[in-house]
């Protein structure tokens, strides 16, 4: 039962992955084709020989291999553009933009068959607008034939029933029915490609119009980058539903930091107390070992139920998260200590706890920095998750709010922020590190 | 009585699962003050473990350490430790790490000062003062150590294969500077190596020792570290008996490691 419920699982999975396909290697081909546009530029550029170019093994030599700086670049760069093309950026011209949505005037004809087998063609004069301007339905003569033409308008992205026997000399009820869309012959439940999109017959014997859709994203589902920045200024300026983004952010940053520094103070004594002594370790080993794994995110409810979704639900369970990092970084830069530094400093004369203060303690400063780094990343992750479940403000709070509303452009405005904010702590952190333990990895 | 007395020491680990390993067996030999012994052994026949013993780092099974009158207990500053590598404080700078005894002592900083500089200026290093440790090359590193050992006036200086991870040039240098530091300090200093030709220059003593179970294979006294101080060491190896001891020893290592080679497992 699960197993073919899986099963059919994995094929959906399987074909939304072959639909996949084409856009993916059509990505992988510009990175290749950039890196040949690249490789050309350079070697007209720059006659220059530095040491790297002098290797002849670079392929699995690590040090050969550094991040290209032009290549992050133009990745960049080349993210945006498929952005904009995709959704018909007003920044881009209009040959990068990917085919829109058929919009304009088209029309197609059908065939039909009454009772007695008399045949005739009719027009249907199809109009396709787009959002900003609404159309009528162009006026056509009615013509001649038991068929008569039709005309119909309609919004972009949209499909709409045509019911062409209203005007006709004979209709379903007689019997008639459509057998040809353009001279394909078709029947219900088919459909046929026309200069304007698809038109099917529906099972009743209705014609459903789809207009083409071409290759750009709809803005309610992805909206342009510009879109995006002008909602940025906008809600920085007026803020959203009565609360300012800078006051968002900072509730989510003031949850992480207050999380995270409670987590630290309590984690790193933990683990230095279990690093040093049996007991402890052999105190604080299950709880810690059972706790680890467990992802701060299955906490939420739990903590929600405790302490409601206020400020101190939140900040316990930031403070949870950090915690066990903290102890277990502490734990392993105590443990990691050599001991011929320990003995080193014992045969110099220090005391025990001389040798906590010189020699243990700076040793797992790297370690627990490290343990910091995560730490903070942690935080950061499972504070906007909790926002998403329950909050009144906060960054993540901000983007569920907006999604209801189906404002994709502040959703999408949201997650631009947390992953440059999550990215801004993690550079904070290495460059507090490069300052504070400059010794790192130089043991 | 004064010096160092290494009295009936035997060393049994006890491994997991009830076995136990006889790492050392009734040991006994005394050092002067001032005396230099060299230690040379097959790997695994209790070297470390009996430095580890003089160090206070483990309390042998049986038999005690009496340095100057007084057993020895544990750790303590009157024994310096020279490791092989990796015993430096990189989070120290040069002059930390040198100062690092003093300043446990509590010493003031002007008479602190006095002694570092003057030990940086003896090895060597006197314009690396202010350079964290781990800029410095390895054989800067090890005169690092040297230095720190001395800041704190030890009666017994022990070092376990204080040069084996340097390149032939550097440790030839760093052993004239072991030999003058020993002649100007007098010290007493254990020397371990796993090098003959090192053992031979820095040893006024030599010590063999023979595995399964760590003891004593025979001793030799040597004119060589008399004869090297403030020469060149190359000069000395040219000495008749320089050669045909080498080869001695040699030998006698070789067979012993034969011996194990030959039964392999065996063992307490
Ligand atoms: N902590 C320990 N637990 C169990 N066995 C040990 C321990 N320390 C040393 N041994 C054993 O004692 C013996 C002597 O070890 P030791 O390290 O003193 O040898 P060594 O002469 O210094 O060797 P090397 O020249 O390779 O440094 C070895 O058989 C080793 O396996
Ligand atoms: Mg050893």
């Amino acid at each position: 039962m699960i197993i073919s419920d899986l099963g059919q699982e994995l094929a959906q999975l399987g074909l939304g992955l072959l639909r996949a396909l084409p856009f993916m290697i059509g990505y992988v081909l510009l990175i290749l084709l950039f890196a040949l546009v690249w490789r050309l530029v350079k070697r007209a550029l720059t006659p220059r020989r530095d040491f790297t170019s002098l290797k002849t093994v670079t392929f699995g030599d690590e040090s050969a291999v550094v991040s290209n700086t032009v290549a992050s670049v133009i990745s960049v760069v080349v993210v945006f553009l498929l952005w904009g093309a995709f959704t018909g950026s007003a920044l881009l011209p209009r040959f990068l933009h990917a085919p829109g949505p058929f919009i304009g005037q088209g029309s197609f004809t059908y065939t039909v068959e009454a009772a007695d087998g008399r045949r005739d063609d009719a027009r249907v004069d199809v109009t396709v607008y787009d959002k900003d301007g609404v159309v009528d339905p162009a006026a056509v003569a009615p013509g001649e034939g038991i068929a008569k033409d039709d005309s119909i308008a309609l919004q972009a992205y949209r499909s709409k029933l045509l019911l062409w026997d209203a005007n006709d000399e004979v209709t379903r009820k007689d019997g008639a029915r459509i057998v040809a869309i353009d001279g394909k012959p078709v029947g219900p439940g088919g459909e046929v490609e026309t200069a304007i999109g698809r038109v099917a017959v529906t099972d009743k014997g209705t014609l459903n119009v789809v207009p083409a859709q071409g290759m750009q994203m709809e803005e309610i589902w992805l909206p342009a980058p510009e879109a995006v920045w002008h909602r940025l200024i906008t809600i920085w300026r007026d803020g959203y539903q009565n609360v300012t983004l800078a006051e968002h952010l900072s509730y989510s940053l003031f949850r992480v930091v207050v999380g995270f520094l409670l987590g630290a103070i309590v984690g790193i004594p933990l683990g230095y107390a279990m690093g040093l002594s049996d007991w402890f370790r052999g105190w604080f080993d299950p709880i810690v070992e059972f706790m680890r794994p467990v992802p701060p995110l299955a906490l939420i409810p739990l903590v929600i139920i405790w302490a409601g979704i206020g400020e101190q639900g939140k900040i316990i369970l930031l403070f949870l998260a950090a915690l066990w990092i903290m102890a277990i970084a502490a734990r392993s830069g105590v443990s990691g200590v050599k001991i011929s530094k320990v003995h080193a400093a014992y045969s110099l004369g220090a005391s025990k706890v001389q040798i906590l203060r010189h020699v243990i303690i700076p040793n797992s400063l790297p370690e627990i920095f490290t343990g910091a780094r995560v730490a903070m990343g942690v935080c950061w992750g499972t504070v906007v998750a909790a926002e998403l479940v329950a909050a009144e403000k906060g960054i993540g709070k901000m983007i569920v709010a907006a999604a209801k509303f189906q404002s994709t452009d502040i959703v999408i405005m949201g997650i631009i922020l947390i992953g440059v904010i999550g990215f801004g702590i993690d550079l904070l952190m290495r460059w507090a590190e490069r300052i504070l333990v400059p010794w790192k990895g130089k043991g | 009585m004064s010096g160092l007395a290494i009295e009936n020491i035997s060393m049994r680990f006890d491994l997991p699962g009830g076995a136990s390993v006889q790492a050392l067996k009734d040991v006994s030999l005394t050092l002067a003050p001032g005396e230099l012994l060299s230690v040379l052994g097959p790997s695994g026949c209790g070297k470390t473990t009996l430095l580890n013993i003089v160090a206070g780092f483990l309390a042998p099974t049986e038999g005690r350490i009496v340095l100057n009158g007084h057993e020895v207990k544990g750790p303590d500053a009157e024994r310096g430790m020279v490791f092989q590598q990796g015993a430096l404080f990189e989070w120290m700078n040069v002059r930390e790490n040198v100062g690092f005894g003093p300043s446990m002592k509590g010493m003031p900083a002007a008479e602190k000062r006095q002694i570092v500089d003057h030990l940086l200026e003896v090895v060597g290093l006197k314009d690396f003062k202010e350079k964290a440790v781990y800029e410095l090359s390895g054989g800067m590193q090890q005169r690092v150590a040297l230095a720190r050992c001395l800041a704190n006036d030890p009666d017994v200086i022990l070092m376990d294969e204080p040069l084996g991870a340097l390149d032939a040039l550097t440790r030839e240098k760093m052993q004239s500077l072991v030999l003058k530091l020993w002649k100007e300090t007098g010290k007493t200093i254990i020397l371990i190596t796993h090098s003959v030709e090192e053992a031979l220059l820095l040893g006024e003593r030599l010590l063999v020792m023979a595995p399964r179970p760590g003891r004593i294979h025979k001793e030799y006294r040597l004119p060589f570290a008399e004869l090297g101080v403030g020469k060149d060491l190359r000069q000395v190896k040219k000495h008749p008996d320089f050669a045909r001891t080498r080869e001695e020893i040699l030998g006698m290592i070789w067979d012993m490691e034969e011996e194990i080679m030959g039964q392999p497992g065996a063992g307490e």
